[in-house]
């Protein structure tokens, strides 16, 4: 089938996860068509990277994911081995500007022809191994001995009088995961903001490459430590597609349930610090006191307080029994009447709403331009959410049947962002109660085998936003190729846009109410 | 404010402690201990030098009210000139090298540190699927010196504050 006239030929993704296309451009000049009908269409860029399939095709190969209403469209090009270069998408979709410099660090394919064409600065490597060393190429062996010099990076300047600059990190005051921020401020009012990340990278993609499936799941769960269940569901579901297996609607239904819970704990640990960045340290307690019980729970029902490595390729590790499910309903029951009670004070709190309102502003226009997706993207108004129907658009199983009430505010400040999880946390305690209640009955477990050559995407709505992981299959079965995206990488530039508007002190407050993950968009 | 006075009492206060065989029981002992030792504040800079966030989950829940670390005593400080105590979690990233090495010479002496996590010790599993590459220099100790290694994926926090209590513990 096509999508928008264009000539790229697709076919859907067989099993059970949420709907992906695949197509392949026969040349560059194609993919640049197709993004601009995607563009054109509303749609957004999801995920951008490159494998090296020189041992197969005799080139390198560029994976480009799009949202499109439907589902996901992925395509992919081939790259000569010689000139690995393409067309850049940063023009188009600005979310690919630092996909594309990521690319070029790991496996040194480049884009062309784009007004960030001119910017080719490093986005992962810092200087920690050679610029003409690329990690992901298949026959790059170990770099020479280098020794890990601190490179200067080329900051934005901002001139005129008054100006200057306040460097932050990467080590920050807080708890909490390196990264630099660089202001541009005059007086308090910051002028401008710009990121530079990458401090987390720790080769994950290298060290998935040549993995067996299981001992990849163990790695995917730990890109990002706070939403290690959206990482091993949408890996799960890559692998299961690569390897034509379809989990068990108990399984499926498991998973759910665990990917809720860690909605709820996170938003609660969220809404307790957003209350302690506004100096409401009453908040904090409280959020905390009731995210502790909830990972106590966790601990109790599935052996991990996070329940990290529980959802596994074929299914899930733990299953739940009557009245382990009937602890679930009760906890559900008892959080609706607290954390309502919460909101009712943080609601009318004049000083609390003082500092909320109206801080770190982003529009749905400007959402849409960055490709901003979750809850973030929903914080302004656009109802976007892989679990929720839309027209031509049917949410994977469970989801399908649970029926998830969509959760938007249009203001897109900081309040919008604490509403936004105030009434998720609302709606997955309903969810949850509902599929504690209808937990279908089966098995948790089916048997994969992994099939030569195979390739899946996985997408899955986290509680930042939407995760993705591509995988595909060696001929021995192995992992050639995994590539996990996390909704960060379209966020943070959102940030950088939230905070233009405002003073220093309030950077912390606004940042908060994003809560990035640093580790996830590093690798 | 008189729904907020109203929770606060309803709430009371939870870092008491409660019958035997609960966790919580074993924290308030050692809360006891850390300050029966010390005699005075610890201050502690936590370093993430390559963690996948996990172990920092972990240690923020160190100063939820049933940990309650802070109300004891021990403090998390902002500044590593500020710290008797390094708390690292990781894989130490090669981009996060230097940056460990400066805020390990920036603590005063005599300092401690404390290596968190599996990735952070290099141990079990996980800590040799995340050790050294061309990325990472792997475990913390591979660094700067470690005294202390709290292992887990990520340790719980009791695990943490069973870690802290013995890098205090006079040896």
């Amino acid at each position: 089938m096509q999508f928008f006239n264009e000539p790229i030929e697709f076919t859907s993704q067989p099993g059970l996860g949420a709907p992906v296309w695949r197509g392949r451009a026969a040349d560059g000049g194609e993919l640049k068509d197709f993004a601009a009908a995607v563009h054109l269409a509303g749609g957004r860029l999801a995920a951008l990277w490159g494998s090296d399939e020189r041992q197969t095709t005799g080139g390198f190969r560029l994976h480009c994911v799009f949202g499109i209403n439907a589902g996901h469209a992925c395509v992919s090009l081939e790259l000569p081995a010689e000139d690995p270069v393409y067309p850049d998408l940063a023009g188009r979709f600005p979310a690919a500007h630092r996909m594309e410099r990521a690319a070029y660090d790991m496996l040194g394919i480049r884009q062309v022809g784009g007004p960030g064409g001119s910017d080719h600065r490093p986005w992962l490597r810092h200087g920690g191994w050679p610029a003409d060393w690329f990690p992901l190429r298949h026959d790059s062996g170990e770099p020479a001995d280098f020794s890990n010099e601190p490179t200067d990076y080329d900051f934005v300047k901002l001139g005129g009088e008054g100006a200057h600059e306040i460097p932050v990190g990467p080590i920050h005051a807080g708890i909490i995961e390196p990264g630099h921020f660089r202001f541009s401020v005059v007086g308090e009012k910051v002028l401008r903001l710009e990121q530079r990340l990458g401090y987390q990278h720790k080769g994950v993609e290298r060290r998935l490459a040549g993995a067996d499936f299981s001992t990849g799941a163990k790695l995917i769960g730990r890109i990002s430590g706070d939403s290690t269940c959206a990482y091993a569901w949408a890996y799960a579901a890559a692998v299961e597609a690569a390897c034509g297996v379809v989990p068990s609607p108990r399984a499926l239904m498991l998973r759910a349930l665990m990917l809720e819970r860690e909605r709820v704990a996170n938003h609660l640990g969220d809404l307790g610090a957003l209350g302690n960045d506004a100096a409401f340290a009453f908040g904090l307690t409280q959020f905390l006191r009731l995210k502790e019980d909830w990972l106590r729970l966790n601990a109790e029902l599935f052996g991990h307080r996070f329940m990290m490595d529980r959802i596994v390729p074929g299914g899930v590790t733990h299953d739940l029994a009557p009245p382990a499910l009937a602890r679930i309903v009760e906890q559900c029951e008892l959080y609706a009447r607290e954390v309502k009670e919460l909101r009712a004070i943080y609601d009318n709190h004049a000083g609390l709403q003082d500092r909320f309102m109206t801080l770190g502003p982003i529009d749905a226009d400007l959402a849409r331009e960055l490709s901003l997706t979750g809850m973030a993207a929903r914080a302004t108004g656009i109802l976007l959410d892989g679990r929720v129907y839309r027209q031509d658009y049917t949410p994977p199983p469970p989801y399908a049947t649970l029926g998830v009430r969509p959760v938007t505010d249009e203001r897109g400040d900081v309040a919008a962002r604490v509403a936004v999880r105030f009434d998720e946390i609302f709606e997955s305690l309903r969810l949850l109660r509902g599929m504690a209640v209808g937990m279908p009955a089966g098995e948790i477990m089916t048997a994969i085998t992994p099939v030569a050559g195979g390739v899946g995407l996985g997408v899955i709505e986290g509680w930042r936003g939407e995760v993705l992981v591509g995988v595909q299959f060696d001929a021995a079965g192995k992992l050639a190729r995994v590539h996990p995206h996390d909704p960060s990488w379209q966020c943070w530039p959102a940030l950088e846009h939230a905070v233009m508007q405002d003073i220093v002190p309030d950077f912390p407050l606004i940042n908060k109410s994003f809560n990035l993950s640093y580790s996830g968009a590093d690798l | 404010m008189i729904p907020l006075l109203k929770r606060i009492l309803k709430t009371g206060i939870v870092t008491e402690p409660v019958p035997a065989g609960d966790a919580r029981r074993d924290v308030e002992r050692l809360q006891v201990e850390v300050l029966a030792i010390l005699g005075r504040a610890l201050t502690i800079r936590e370093v993430d030098a390559g963690s996948c966030n996990g172990c920092e989950l972990e240690i923020h829940a160190l100063n939820n009210p049933y940990y309650n670390l802070e109300g004891r005593g021990i403090k998390f400080v902002a500044s590593p000139r500020h710290a008797d105590m390094l708390l690292v979690t990781g894989p130490v990233t090669k981009n996060m090298e230097n940056a460990l090495k400066i805020a390990y010479d920036c603590t005063p002496d005599p300092k401690l540190v404390v290596a968190v996590g599996d990735c952070g010790c290099g141990c079990g599993e996980v800590g040799a699927l995340f050790g050294p590459n061309y990325a990472t220099c792997g475990a913390v100790e591979n660094v700067i010196p470690v005294d202390v290694r709290i292992s887990g994926c990520p340790p719980t926090p009791l695990a943490l504050m069973q870690g802290i209590l013995q890098a205090i513990k006079p040896r």
